[in-house]
């Protein structure tokens, strides 16, 4: 692991009575990929703009590549950039006027500024259409400018929000690589999404907000076996018994669960990959299999398996109060 | 809430990148489709009454009299009201079209979160939107006093005197003064307001107000606080005192004092004159530049300290407003 880049110790915001983000203790490292991933209203967003000084926490301690956001903003803000969701360009302004205002803000002189908004436009693929006026670009290529745009503060640390929204799949894998290309060049990133699907497969570490807490945090696989209770799904297709297959397959040893899916449709947790003994059940049991798939575990599991535990807790709670 | 309330002071400059911003904002103002109406406006305007003014000079035959120039910004012909009049009335427009969506412009646009994750203070934004708007509208006013000056010069066919030139360039700052005063209203506004529209109608509301019902009002308020009951020569001065003490608020009146004192150098007093009060007086001997400027002083301040007080009020709600839209 690399220097830590962020740390929050108990930050914590409140706007009036209403807690935005509670003790959050985050831990970021130099070159990782770190996803907040929650639903809106999660605490993701305010989160962000203490970590850039653009909010004051109402306690707790923030350090952002060893600077204080709320005493030295300035030292933060040029070397940390940030990509706020649904992005604003002046789209009356070319995508290179646009470039250049924000250089001069982080005080480049001229000359540099000039080759560091070229080498940006090379990176993301927009110099065909660097002097085109923004108003013209469609939304991925605004999502590539945005990155263009905080590349040309040589960042050490580049802090999305929900970038891959509104952008559609292909694009948002594209960006997604992007992104990876990034951290692999030493640049570490804090995104924040409620699209699970499609940070999972970028993020090296990942954290659960909910409720302005940080509920769960580690790798996919690792959140996987907390909630899920089970490293391995296996997805099987079979037909040819009325009874259907719920009681074969849960006579497995090491099976967790069966979940009866759609007909003829099982899915089966287990701690080990159980393929072989699966399907050796369903034949033995004389029906016919279709299809027999080793499921990742997807953060939607994860995350809807967390959540129906929290809000049962929740409503339990509730009743008894 | 950026300001830190914490004893310890902030780091760096709060003016860094300012210089960055009030060029981007002259650029985007001197380009804009807005400000190029307006601009025409102006130099019709300028045009227009400085023709009628020379009509108005060269048909009197009064040839004879001191401040010839002068008389270009002032003399009228109707149906046209003089250019000074003019410009009272235009240049609060001019300066809410600069400013109204300053700041909420940003947040509409979605680039304020983009441009304030930059390393410069919220201080530097709004600051650099209020000079940018200001440079540019003493920009457009100093080309129109040259075009009037211009237009001066082929029609009277004389020089102007020193003296001349010194007052209407104190009328020029005088009227970038004025403007101040409504960009900074319009930007206050931009800050309070979420939607542009409702910023440029607040600020044209506000403008309205003291252009057309100020006065009345002020007449109203005069007259029933200080009424006239018996006639006595106390009571009309009374009256007459509380109605130019109110009527001072509003910075339309300030600006036409200014003006008056400015570009009538005749003129020798804004308030009351009484009788043994001109015992000695030469009338009609014009003052110097100096003690013209003296006169206005009050009401020159006055302008500034207006627009500093909305300036600030903007800085505070500025500073106050959440990043996030």
């Amino acid at each position: 692991m690399g220097n830590l880049i962020i740390e929050t110790k108990n930050l914590t915001k409140k706007y009036g009575d209403f807690v935005a983000v509670d003790s959050l203790n985050l831990k970021v490292h130099q070159g990782e990929i770190f996803g907040m991933l929650g639903p809106n209203g999660s605490g993701k967003t305010t989160t962000i703009l203490m970590l850039l000084g653009l909010t004051e926490p109402t306690s707790g301690e923030v350090q952002v590549l060893g600077f204080d956001p709320s005493r030295q903003p300035l030292s933060v803000k040029s070397r940390a950039g940030y990509i706020p969701d649904q992005v604003g360009f002046y789209d009356e302004l070319t995508a290179r006027e646009n470039l250049m205002y924000i250089a001069k803000l982080n005080g480049l002189p001229r000359s540099e500024a000039y080759k560091r908004i070229d080498e940006a436009f090379e990176r993301v693929g927009l110099s065909q259409v660097a002097d085109q006026r923004v108003g013209t670009y469609s939304r991925g290529m605004r999502q590539r400018l945005a990155v263009a745009d905080v590349l040309i503060k040589k960042p050490e640390l580049i802090i999305m929000d929900e970038p891959t929204l509104g952008l559609d799949p292909e694009l948002a894998h594209e960006f997604l690589k992007l992104s990876r290309e990034l951290a692999d060049s030493g640049i570490t990133i804090l995104l924040s999404s409620h699209l699970l699907y499609q940070v999972q497969e970028v993020c090296d570490r990942v954290g659960l907000f909910h409720r302005g807490r940080m509920v769960l945090e580690g790798t996919v696989n690792k959140l996987a076996q907390d909630v899920l209770g089970a490293g391995y799904v296996v997805r099987i297709q079979a037909n040819g018994s009325q009874a259907g297959f719920t009681e074969t397959l849960k006579q497995i040893p090491g099976v967790a669960n069966v979940e009866f899916k759609t007909p003829d449709t099982y899915l089966l947790k287990a701690t080990k990959d159980l393929r072989t003994e699966a399907a050796r059940a369903v034949i033995n049991a004389g029906g016919q299999l279709k299809s027999l798939d080793l499921e990742t575990p997807s953060l939607d599991d994860i995350y809807n398996a967390y959540f129906s535990e929290v809000n049962h807790g929740i409503t339990h709670e509730t009743k008894r109060a | 809430m950026a300001l830190p309330t914490k004893p310890k002071g902030r780091e760096g400059s709060p003016w860094t990148g300012l210089w960055a911003v009030v060029a981007k904002e002259m650029a985007d103002h001197l380009t804009s489709a807005r400000m190029q109406i307006l601009e025409i406006l102006i130099v019709l305007t300028a045009v227009g009454t400085g023709y009628a003014a020379l009509q108005q000079i060269s048909g009197s035959g009064n040839n004879e009299e001191q401040f010839l120039f002068l008389k270009l910004f002032t003399s009228a012909r109707e149906p046209l009201p003089a250019f000074a009049g003019f410009l009272g009335f235009l240049v609060p427009l001019v300066a809410i079209a600069l400013a109204f969506d300053a700041i909420n412009g940003e947040f509409n646009r979605r680039t304020a979160s983009r441009v304030l994750s930059q390393p410069i203070y919220r201080d530097a934004l709004l600051l650099g939107k209020f000079l940018g708007a200001v440079f540019t509208l003493a920009l457009v006013l100093a080309a129109i006093w040259l075009l009037v000056m211009g237009v001066g010069l082929l029609g009277l066919g004389l020089p102007p005197s020193g003296e001349e030139v010194a007052r209407s360039l104190l009328f020029l700052l005088a009227t970038i003064a004025y403007g101040g005063f409504w960009i900074a209203l319009a930007m206050l506004f931009s800050t309070i307001f979420r939607q542009s529209a409702t910023a440029a109608l607040a600020s044209i509301a506000v403008w309205l107000f003291f252009a057309a019902f100020w006065e009345i009002l002020v007449s109203l308020a005069a007259q029933s606080l200080s009424p006239i009951q018996f006639g006595f020569l106390e009571e009309f001065l009374a009256q007459t005192q509380l109605r130019l003490t109110l009527s001072r608020f509003s910075p339309n009146t300030l600006f036409a004092e200014a003006t008056m004192a400015l570009l009538r150098p005749a003129v020798r007093s804004l308030g009351l004159l009484l009788p043994f009060e001109l015992e000695g007086a030469v009338l009609g001997a014009p003052l110097p530049v100096g003690q013209s400027l003296l006169l206005i002083w009050p009401q020159l301040t006055g302008m500034i300290a207006a627009t500093i007080l909305l300036f600030v009020l903007g800085y505070v709600s500025f500073q106050r407003r959440e990043i996030r839209t």
